[in-house]
């Protein structure tokens, strides 16, 4: 009976041996897959060890980490709540990550590679650092004003929303999307309550968890005019050059007249470029797109930024908010060739022509800035642990060349124009000037017209301060007009924020 | 016989007289081995605590002391009742179940408020309980020692013990599910909400007595009356009998109670001492097949028909693939190679992991949970100790001059190995997951007695199998000691 024992006995080694193999395969060359499994609770866990840095704008926390009693360590928590959150995003326990929390992820929570020192001699000090501190570009003043402006605006609007940049530098100086959320109680530590605060956002008609400053597409009306009025400067029309207008414009293929917005707005047969910007002259644009042909201005709009699919606004040259991409739209027939009644409507901004918030505030930054479009950004600087050492700094970077510094001289003085006598007066500020292009787009057959202003404002020296881009969806008539008091208002704020950038 | 390698403990504590060569009951190697285990134990409780509680409570030492003297005083019956045992078995078997209790301790301070941890009484909770359980097993295995001073006696009860075996399997199959099920699997007799036992654990031994017995009688008609094809030699059919039983009652317990791993275990023991007793490689060709094909068939009828088989078919699938439903029927297998990925070459520390997201840990899947906290070198050093503790349990078979013995130690070594295998497997997607306790590590009463009897019988065995043959060698006995001539009879007394 020796020999079968002594198989047995070699029996239970192989068995043991075969589970020691597949313990090495397990703990060994799975282990890093297992590791940082989507379905490991523990990656969350260790995350929540280490105290989370902090996002700053202006010198003030609106992102910061509290130490707990409970199995997570810190817990999030949001400050500025609703006015910074669709700036900020968030960080749920259980939820999906947003905006520059999700972005500047590494770095705020202490894995970043460029962390690796601070990692490394909490080795031997066995302190847990925290993590890096990321500065936001934001003036609080500017956000303040943009934030309470919007809410508050007279035409009893619940959806918009504003987006001011520095035309210098692209720095983004105020972000607001209206409604807003309390971004709080999604990063509760009770998963079930977390869960429950995003379904009712999700579920929410008014969509307050969409960033509409840099996602929401909807027609620009007249504030596309700019791009038709740079493609006209480029091809052969001076600023004073008359071109024709009238009351009204029936296009060749269609029935549909174009109209003015006010029978007191162009009714001669001939006005020139100065003039149909700054009263808003639908029949003399609409005429001037003819003209231009549909590959001229989709072009020119695709040199200011549309059809661009991949930018984000965050840190430059990676990651951040993903920005929704603005659209010209079809102004062809089948055949190919121009469809002047689409290219009619085109050219005021109408039919299939998209724009985002964030898209009307780069064209009118780069007319402020002298032709150059600065990308923009959101994170000025990555601030160590120890708040001294900075692991990046913002340096500014041109995007594009969207016009010529005589083209956006010209534009400049035409938007100008507008402001100091035309549809934009409201947005005027007290020793400065501003320059801008309201923007009414008809909605859909039931709902109220959305008004839009885009505009800038120089300082006593021709340097290009701020620019905005105001958005009121649905807010029917004088929309455009309150959009251009609000525009004024944030950049005022943007201006003379002491602290601001 | 081990070489008598190493000097002699000194002659004072084993009764030894000077100038006569003899074999040496190496107890005092026990006493040090056991020491060492326990410092372990005592170490491994130190360093919980100071991940988890930041510090090291002025008590961290009593679950290890209150270990350590139940082990001493197991380590003296022995030194009484069986001098000659098998001196690593005990240590081993004592730091495996230190670490099992040092653990269970650990997921309740894990557990516990913050408040409540720096005072965790010694017997509170999951880890006090398993502690508790450890006192009462250590002494029923001393008792069983004691009451069995040879372990051929058993053969005169072989009958009861295998009746009483099939009864305690058929129980909870025959058991209203409200009464025997839990967690999927009618294994238990549940007393009310708190207390339940897993008499399939006792069975195993009082069947494996059995077998022991009855294929002991049948040794000969077994191995010789054959006939031979494809140059293997085939049983009679007549000789096939039991081993039909025996798988029918396998696969009823893989019906009826839904647990492949009892099954597996049952039968895999069976075929085992089958091989052993008559030699025949054809059993175990004839039980691998019939194991395999019974398992594949349930696969496929639990495919097509569902019902009873269903939840084997389950189980298949989340074998084949946890991932697929990592949320509903693959979380736990998900969240074990999870543990077990996380915990890498050298763990999080112990205290450092987090078991709390482990279903199970306390039992099933404690060996993941053990494995995130000590990485892979800490489960290897694991499973030599099992290793250890099983092939010692098979050395003391081969030494034992009785059949009776070399086939009781034989098949509950390799029983007990299978039983670590299975269920490490399973946790480690080896084998399909079936549940089965890690012996002398999960929580539960029932697991840990039934393994510390079985624990006794080899340290009962392996005193038989090192005791010299020759009685009165000038070895002065301890007192209370079985008959002189009982230690001095004839190997294979059972003989019909």
């Amino acid at each position: 009976m020796n020999a079968p024992l002594r198989r047995v006995g070699v029996v239970v080694m192989i068995l043991f041996g075969l589970l020691f193999a597949n313990l090495n395969w397990i703990q060994a060359y799975k282990a890093d897959e297992y590791r940082t499994s989507d379905y490991n609770g523990r990656v969350q866990v260790a995350e929540y060890e280490r105290k989370r840095g902090n996002i700053e704008a202006g010198g003030t926390a609106f992102a910061v980490s509290k130490e707990t009693d409970g199995e997570l360590k810190y817990q999030r928590t949001y400050p500025g709540g609703a006015k910074y959150a669709h700036v900020l995003g968030y960080k749920p326990v259980n939820l999906g990550d947003t905006g520059i929390e999700r972005s500047e992820n590494d770095f705020l929570a202490g894995t970043s590679d460029q962390l690796f020192i601070d990692r490394f001699k909490d080795m031997f000090t066995g302190d847990q650092t925290a993590g890096g501190n990321v500065l936001l570009t934001i003036s609080k003043r500017a956000q303040d004003v943009a934030y309470d402006q919007l809410r508050n605006n007279k035409q009893g609007v619940s959806k918009g929303a504003a987006i001011a940049i520095d035309p210098r530098t692209g720095a983004v100086q105020a972000l607001v999307s209206m409604p807003s959320f309390d971004p709080n109680p999604l990063a509760s530590h009770d998963t079930d309550a977390a869960t429950a605060a995003y379904n009712k956002l999700e579920q929410d008609a008014d969509r307050p968890l969409r960033n509409r400053a840099l996602g929401e597409v909807l027609p620009p009306g007249s504030a596309f005019k700019i791009v038709v009025a740079a493609a006209a400067l480029e091809n052969g029309v001076g600023k004073n050059t008359q071109i024709p207008a009238g009351a009204s414009f029936t296009p060749p293929t269609s029935g549909t007249p174009i109209r003015n917005a006010a029978p007191s707005i162009c009714p001669e047969s001939q006005v020139s470029l100065m003039e149909a910007v700054t009263e808003s002259c639908n029949t003399g644009f609409a005429k001037l797109g003819i003209r231009l042909g549909a590959d001229t201005i989709k072009e020119k709009a695709r040199q200011f930024g549309f059809e661009q699919e991949d930018l984000t606004v965050g840190q430059l040259g990676e990651g951040g908010h993903a920005v929704a991409a603005s659209r010209t739209g079809d102004m062809q027939n089948a055949d190919g060739g121009d469809d002047p009644a689409a290219l009619a409507q085109s050219s005021i901004g109408q039919r299939d022509v998209r724009m985002t918030p964030l898209q009307g505030a780069m064209i009118a930054a780069s007319v402020a800035n002298g032709g150059s479009q600065m990308r923009p950004y959101l994170v000025r600087q990555l601030l160590g642990p120890d708040r001294t050492t900075s692991y990046y700094t913002a340096d500014p970077r041109e995007l594009r060349q969207p016009v010529s510094g005589q083209v956006a001289a010209d534009l400049r003085e035409m938007m100008v124009s507008v402001v100091e006598n035309g549809t934009g007066r409201q947005a005027q500020i007290d020793g400065y000037t501003v320059g801008g292009k309201t923007g009414t787009a008809q909605s859909g057959p039931q709902t109220r017209d959305h008004g839009w202003f885009i505009g800038f404002a120089l300082d006593k020296n021709g340097n290009a301060v701020s620019a905005v881009c105001v958005l009121l969806e649905e807010a029917g008539d004088g929309g455009s007009a309150e959009a251009a008091r609000i525009g004024g208002q944030i950049m005022r704020a943007a201006i003379t924020d002491p602290g601001g950038r | 016989m081990t070489a008598p390698a190493t000097p002699a403990p000194s002659p004072a504590t084993t009764g030894e007289q000077p100038g006569v060569r003899l074999a040496r009951s190496r107890r005092n190697a026990e006493l040090s081995l056991l020491l060492l285990a326990m410092g372990l134990v005592a170490a491994y409780g130190a360093m919980v605590e100071a991940k988890v509680l930041d510090t090291v409570t002025p008590d961290f030492w009593i679950p290890a002391a209150a270990l350590t003297a139940v082990f001493l005083g197991l380590h003296l019956v022995i030194r009484f009742l069986a001098p000659f045992a098998d001196p690593a078995l005990l240590p081993a078997v004592a730091l495996l179940n230190g670490i099992g209790v040092g653990f269970l301790r650990r997921l309740d301070l894990g557990e516990a408020l913050p408040a409540d941890r720096e005072n965790l009484a010694t017997f509170a909770g999951t880890g006090g309980r398993q502690l508790a359980w450890t006192l009462l097993s250590v002494i029923l295995a001393a008792g069983l020692l004691a009451l069995m001073r040879d372990h051929r006696s058993v053969s005169r009860y072989a009958y009861t013990l295998g009746l009483a075996g099939i009864v305690l399997v058929m129980i909870p199959a025959v058991l209203p599910s409200r009464y025997s099920e839990i967690n999927g699997a009618k294994l238990w007799i549940k007393f009310g909400d708190t207390f339940s036992i897993q008499p399939g654990e006792f069975a195993k031994l009082a069947l494996l007595a059995f077998f022991a017995y009855y294929l002991v009688r049948k040794r000969e008609v077994l191995s010789l009356a054959s006939r031979r094809f494809l140059g293997i030699d085939f049983p009679r059919g007549r000789d096939l009998g039991p081993v039909v039983v025996v798988w029918l009652i396998s696969l009823l317990v893989l019906i009826f109670e839904k647990d492949l791993g009892t099954s597996l275990l049952y039968f895999g023991m069976f075929v085992v001492t089958l091989y052993i007793a008559t030699e025949r490689v054809s059993w175990l060709l004839i039980g691998l097949v019939l194991f395999f094909g019974g398992a594949y068939l349930a696969y496929l009828l639990g495919d097509v028909v569902g019902g009873p088989f269903a939840n084997f078919y389950l189980r298949a699938q989340i074998w084949l693939d946890p991932f697929a439903d990592p949320h509903d029927d693959g979380y736990q297998l998900v969240q074990g190679l999870l543990a077990l990925g996380t915990g890498g070459l050298f763990g999080a520390g112990p205290g450092g992991g987090q078991p709390g997201l482990l279903p199970e840990v306390q039992n099933d899947f404690i060996f993941a949970g053990i494995g995130e906290e000590i990485g892979l070198f800490g489960l290897s050093a694991l499973l030599v100790v099992y290793l250890l503790i099983v092939e010692r349990g098979l050395r003391a078979a081969l030494a034992v001059r009785d059949s009776f013995g070399k086939l009781l130690a034989g098949g509950l070594a390799f029983t007990l190995g299978l039983q670590v295998f299975v269920i490490v497997g399973g946790i480690s997607k080896l084998i399909p997951l079936t549940g089965q306790t890690t012996p002398f590590l999960s929580a539960g009463g029932s697991s840990l007695m039934a393994n510390w009897l079985l624990i006794a019988v080899l340290l009962r065995v392996s005193d038989a199998a090192r005791r010299p043959v020759t009685g009165g060698g000038g070895r002065a006995r301890p007192a209370g000691g079985p008959p002189e001539q009982l230690h001095g009879a004839p190997t294979e007394v059972i003989r019909p």
